[in-house]
């Protein structure tokens, strides 16, 4: 297959329009514009719809309309304009109906900058809005996988009728590199639930209110029960080079890129070092980190934020193993050199321990 | 007493279709609506299903219900459902007709939704002139959460936010929605109308039914503001409520007409459908077609060159990286490129990452770039100390001030813009800089970069400039290389 | 009641379970042949109710109520009220 030089957020929306993406409401914000731009370009060139709202709160109501009337559709933004869709998208999720949201992420809190940050993480994979929630997250790595994931994010949010974030940092949304699409186009369908202003869809209803007590807590029970399905099947990780790997280096998006570097480097050096990257920020691959713990010493966390998913990786090793953490942020990129220094010290304090067999955390 | 039997009877004026027999989404009193005795929006769903039934629209009507008071309107309609969020009606119903050209939407509001928390919503949706009825019930208040002042609460009206009344100081004056829509462009037709007595009543319902009869014609945005009763906030009877309408409501809000282009507009086209789906990956130029031949010009052997470029926006820094990474992919590498720059698109700092590699690349960021190209001196300052040593430094100038000056890599200063200015454009001085990089490198086959140049460049004119001064750069890279060996 | 013994053009039914009482059918009444029930119905309501004669079948009752289906109004059918006057009943409101 043909394989194009391409920025992260043109092959979102490329990649959005070959899963049978036809509407995008959206409002222009650095690092995410580009996306807005090409869905402006090529939207109306399929027959769909592409329209500049008035501001984040309105697009993701538009969101949430053309999502009540069946349509795949999707919006893009970052940290302030998602801060602000934060109303739209809890609705969503109670009226249970799918988008895709592509959070290209930038510097905060308040109007921050423009430079990349992993300051979203909270207000994304937690649920900035009210109620008993959750958006799916998938964090590509790469411009195939911003093309990828989209692809999987539209057929997640179908699935789970749910709304499903696609979020980068602004390095992987600005960045160019070969990308390669599917040859064929998926036929934009109508589902059952939806209200479209015909005769088989005149009883349908979309709606998130459930004003019984009763009724309330047994939709929200039914949200739970999505969450674990998706829980169980949805997960996914990658783990780089983590054979025999005693330090276990974890982060997504652009870090992941970096740990990659640093890793191949100090395997060099014979150091024994591995990758752990989250592909799901929600659901979080909990299962894999507790499986290399059973033979990995530390793990590593590298995060272009304070120590937001930080507190996931501590959740998922729930104590067994120490978890040591290195956040660059404002703009700031851990560098190679300050991760690499990190892994080594490590090195040096794990390397001459005693090696127990192997420590169970089964029943931790 | 009337005489005859009723079977020489029949019935005028009875329950409307649009609604459903039994109210069974509300869950108790199935056959009554959840509105307070004597309460306006009762009469106005009324109105609306009445119109709906005359139309002939059942099947096609979708309706928009906000938070308010009529936030179960779709326990009433027997038409498509959807329940939005406090004041964003409009936006959620342009985006169901937009998905749906063919149905009837009609956003359903209040006051407190539609003038206040949604007063950008209805702003724009009107101002695009979406095909879209908006009912707007004015009762001056927030009823359902008992009696706060609303955008349209009278001067000196009591609320429970007001308690002394309405200030004009404080609160400011009541917002005239309808008035304020009306100096918009886009709208087709704005009416007022009030509940106050049976003439105004009959004149409402010939309102709504036109404001949605402008919809089924495709005229476009069409909305009815009603001045309606409620009388439980208000603490009135129904009837006194009624009167208010009409005797106090109506001289802050004055009955009219405000905008009526309905003759005067052509119904809005149907949107074109959409392609073929097997049309897409071309429209989207992501086919195979049109692939080039795989090429002979490949990189040779185990390549990783790491260059970062640096300067002003306007000095070409992204595209030589651009047509580097390009011509790269072109040979068969991995590639990647990686832009940072302020949030000036003009005369900001601009710097590329580029990367090209045979194994895949790791890390899209260079921290010590084998081929730094410095525009201008604060970029040289900032990066010559990252530069691996054996590598390259190309500085866009005279001669490299001494702070910056490094025995362990090769430096070469020119000034590469004037170069170009030689050949007939300064702007030309990044493709200058490329072509010395290419040929200190030796990393890409000419053809690659002619292939790179041809797919970025699509002006003749400037196509022949780059090409030269892509020649000119090797040129210059060869003669300093010469200067060297004769120093040597 | 109309005078002569005619037939009235109108009639009225008032649903007992969905009326709320609030009266607005009363006052809107031009002939004035909407009363109020001293009993309340079972939701605690007093409730409206038709004098039994002299509707005209105008049909604003109808309409300045809040609730779908609390009124009905009927009208004499059109072959009944054109052999009993020779004249044609109006199209509507």
């Amino acid at each position: 297959m043909r394989r194009q030089l391409m920025k992260g957020n043109e092959a979102i929306v490329k990649s959005a329009i070959l899963s049978g993406c036809r509407a995008f409401y959206g409002y222009p914000i650095t690092p995410a514009s580009e996306i807005t731009e090409a869905a402006a370009q090529y939207l109306p060139q399929v027959g769909g719809v592409f329209l500049q709202a008035e501001s984040e709160v309105a697009a993701i109501n538009m969101l949430y309309g053309a999502a009540s009337a069946g349509v795949r559709v999707m919006t893009a933004s970052s940290g302030p304009g998602i801060s602000l869709m934060q109303e739209g998208i809890s609705y969503m999720a109670g009226a249970e109906l799918p988008c895709v949201i592509a959070d290209i992420t930038r510097g905060g809190p308040g109007l921050g900058n423009i430079a990349a940050e992993q300051s979203d993480y909270h207000q994304v994979v937690k649920g900035g809005g009210h109620g008993n929630y959750h958006t799916l997250v998938l964090a590509p790595h790469s411009v195939q996988e911003m093309a990828d994931l989209t692809a999987l994010a539209f057929e997640l949010a179908d699935r789970y009728r749910n709304p499903v974030v696609v979020m980068a940092d602004g390095f992987i949304g600005q960045m160019m590199e070969p990308v390669e699409f599917p040859q064929t186009a998926t036929e934009p369908h109508l589902p059952k639930w939806a209200v479209a202003g015909t005769e088989e869809s005149r009883g349908n209803l979309i709606s998130s209110i459930y004003l019984e007590p009763d009724k309330l807590e047994a939709h929200v029970r039914q949200l739970e029960a999505k969450y674990y399905v998706a829980q169980q099947r949805e997960a996914r990780a990658e783990e780089w080079r983590t054979e025999g790997a005693e330090i276990v280096l974890v982060g997504y998006g652009i870090v992941a890129r970096i740990l990659k570097a640093v890793a191949a480097e100090a395997q060099a050096e014979g150091l024994k070092v591995g990758v752990l990257r989250p592909i799901t920020l929600y659901p979080f691959p909990g299962l894999q980190f507790q499986k290399l713990a059973e033979r990995a010493r530390v793990f590593v966390v590298v995060e272009m934020s304070n120590g937001q998913m930080l507190e996931d990786v501590r959740l998922a090793l729930n104590g067994v193993r120490p978890v040591e953490f290195l956040s660059r942020f404002g703009g700031n990129v851990p560098s190679h050199g300050e991760v690499l220094e990190l892994v080594r010290k490590l090195a040096r304090q794990t390397l001459p321990a005693p090696q127990p067999e192997r420590e169970s955390v089964a029943h931790v | 007493m009337s005489n005859g039997t009723e079977a020489e009877y029949e019935v005028t004026h009875g329950r409307p279709q649009a609604f459903y027999e039994n109210f069974d989404r509300k869950g108790e009193l199935q056959h009554q609506t959840h509105y307070c005795p004597g309460c306006g929006h009762g009469i106005v769903h009324k109105m609306l299903a009445q119109a709906i039934d005359e139309l002939g629209i059942q099947n096609r009507t979708i309706l928009v219900s906000p938070v308010g008071c009529s936030v179960f309107a779709y326990y009433y309609f027997d038409v498509g459902n959807v329940q939005g969020a406090h004041g964003r009606a409009p936006a959620v119903a342009t985006a169901v007709k937009r998905s749906h050209p063919q149905s009837i939407v009609v956003s359903y509001q209040g006051d407190g939704d539609l003038s206040a928390i949604g007063s950008a919503e209805i702003l724009h949706a009107a101002n695009r002139g979406e095909n879209i009825t908006v009912i707007f019930v004015n009762n001056a208040i927030y009823s359902m959460t008992g009696g706060q002042a609303a955008p349209t609460t009278l001067l000196g009206q009591v609320s429970t936010t007001t308690p002394a009344g309405r200030n004009a100081a404080n609160e400011g004056y009541p917002l005239h929605v309808s008035e304020l829509l009306a100096t918009l462009e886009a709208p087709v037709y704005i009416e007022r109308v009030g509940l106050g007595d049976n003439r105004q009543v009959a004149q409402a319902q010939r309102a709504v039914r036109r404001a949605v009869e402008n919809q089924v014609r495709g005229l476009g945005f069409s909305l009815v503001e009603v001045l309606s009763p409620c009388p439980t906030i208000w603490k009135m009877s129904p009837v006194d409520a009624q009167h208010w309408v009409r005797d106090v409501m109506e001289k802050t809000f004055p009955l009219a007409v405000l905008r009526d282009r309905t003759k005067d507009v052509q119904p809005k086209a149907a949107p074109a459908t959409g392609p073929a789906l097997e049309e897409i990956p071309r429209i989207l130029g992501v086919t195979d077609e049109g692939e080039a031949e795989p090429s002979d010009a490949q990189a040779k052997g185990g390549v990783d060159l790491q260059v970062r470029v640096a300067g002003f926006g306007g000095q070409g820094v992204l595209l030589l990286g651009e047509v580097l990474a390009e011509a790269g992919l072109h040979a068969g590498l991995e590639v990647s490129w990686l832009p940072s720059y302020g949030p000036e698109m003009r005369s900001g700092t601009s710097n590329c990452h580029v990367r090209l590699a045979r194994e895949p690349i790791d890390s899209p960021l260079v921290a010590h770039p084998d081929v730094l190209v410095a525009m201008n001196e604060p970029s040289l300052h900032k990066f010559c100390a990252s530069v691996r040593p054996g590598g390259w430094i190309f500085y866009n100038g005279e001669t490299v001030p001494e702070e910056c000056e490094r025995k362990d890599v090769h430096i070469l200063a020119r000034p590469f813009m004037h170069v170009a200015d030689e050949l007939g454009d300064g702007r030309a001085g990044n493709m200058v800089i490329l072509g010395a990089l290419l040929e200190a490198t030796a990393t890409l086959p000419q053809a690659s970069v002619d292939a790179a140049l041809g797919q970025l460049v699509k002006s003749p004119r400037w196509l022949t400039l780059d090409e030269r001064a892509l020649a000119r750069g090797r040129e210059l890279l060869r003669e300093s290389l010469q200067e060297v060996c004769h120093e040597g | 009641m109309t005078s002569a013994g005619k037939q009235d053009r109108g009639r009225l039914r008032v649903d007992q379970d969905e009326c709320k009482g609030c009266a607005l059918c009363i006052e809107a009444c031009p002939p004035h042949v909407i009363q109020m029930t001293e009993r309340l119905n079972h939701y605690g309501y007093r409730t409206a109710m038709y004098a039994g004669a002299g509707c005209t079948g105008c049909g604003i009752c109808f309409m300045v109520c809040p609730e779908p289906g609390a009124i009905t109004v009927l009208r004499l059918a059109s072959h009944v009220a054109a052999s009993a006057e020779g004249v044609k009943p109006c199209a509507g409101n």
